[in-house]
């Protein structure tokens, strides 16, 4: 985040956050709302991850400024998505093996 | 000796150290968190059977409401970092106890529904989906206090550093909402993962 105090700049990212607030608000609902469709598992699943994953992206984006971020930032969150996926997919890997025997 | 870069950038990472060092905290929470939603994802796929959040009680509105509660503590944050850059601390105030308020909302909130579980009789034992349930909301619930015992102390007495050392203070605040969107973060997977699916 740049240290600027230009008072100019400042109202402009204000303004920023109260629109991020208001699309995540909107949606928290579109979520809730769509998963009253009874959509068969595997869709309801990934409509739901994908707004829950937009929604985080606004917030990563906007809110904790990763939109314009230093470098070294974005290389230890490389790192961390690396072993975060390893963390998500080896274990299902495994069961999947064993599924197999 | 004084530690250097607390308030100023330093020439290399273009950085100052707090930044840096609550990236690396934040990175260890995702995988903290992470391994609890593989072992969901392990616990689900594993069941023959996984219930809808929705059947065993839980509250889909509350929740919602509480999703909106911590969204909105996100914003209040932010304006309270923003009203420091501004050199307005009566407003940094006004924002930073609008952000505890919420905080407490959340937690309230949370209250009322844990009890409503526990006289249900559907404690962590209960089956498979509550343990995981009460876990990841526990854990969640544990880093909402600590979320406020910082926010708190930032609130109250923490900031006296402001009179010494504005950008030090400015950057703790900076640090601190950092951390607090990574709690919103977490419950914006939480939420649809435990109540919706």
């Amino acid at each position: 985040m740049s240290q600027t105090h230009d008072v100019e700049t400042i109202r402009k990212e204000t303004k920023t956050y109260i629109k991020v607030f208001l699309s995540l608000a909107v949606l928290t609902v579109l979520t809730v709302a769509v998963s009253y469709f009874h959509m068969p598992p595997v869709a309801a699943i990934g409509v739901a991850l994908l707004i829950a994953s937009f929604k985080a992206s606004l917030v990563a984006g906007f809110f904790m400024h990763l939109s314009h971020e230093k470098k070294l930032i974005y290389w230890i969150l490389l790192l961390t998505v690396a072993f975060f996926l390893v963390l998500l997919v080896w274990p299902s890997l495994n069961m999947w093996n064993q599924r197999d025997l | 000796m004084e530690i250097p870069y607390t308030s100023e950038t330093r020439p290399d990472t273009g950085l100052y150290n707090a930044k840096l060092g609550i990236w690396l905290f934040l990175a260890s929470e995702v995988m903290l968190f992470g391994a609890l939603f593989s072992s969901y994802i392990l616990l689900r796929t594993g069941a023959p059977v996984w219930p809808h959040g929705r059947d065993l009680g839980l509250n889909v509105p509350l929740a919602t409401l509480n999703t909106m509660i911590l969204i909105g503590s996100s914003v209040t944050i932010l304006l309270s970092w923003v009203s420091l850059r501004l050199h307005d601390v009566k407003k940094f105030r006004l924002y930073m106890g609008l952000t505890l308020l919420c905080s407490l909302g959340f937690l309230v909130i949370k209250y009322f529904e844990y009890m409503e579980k526990i006289h249900h009789g559907h404690l962590p034992s209960f089956n498979t989906f509550f343990a995981i349930y009460f876990t990841l909301t526990g854990l969640h619930g544990l880093h909402v206090i600590g979320g406020m015992v910082v926010n708190g102390y930032l609130w109250g007495p923490g900031l006296k550093l402001w009179h010494k050392d504005p950008q030090r203070f400015t950057n703790r605040v900076e640090v601190a909402g950092l951390y607090w969107h990574f709690v919103d973060l977490v419950w914006i997977f939480l939420f649809p993962t435990l109540y919706l699916l």
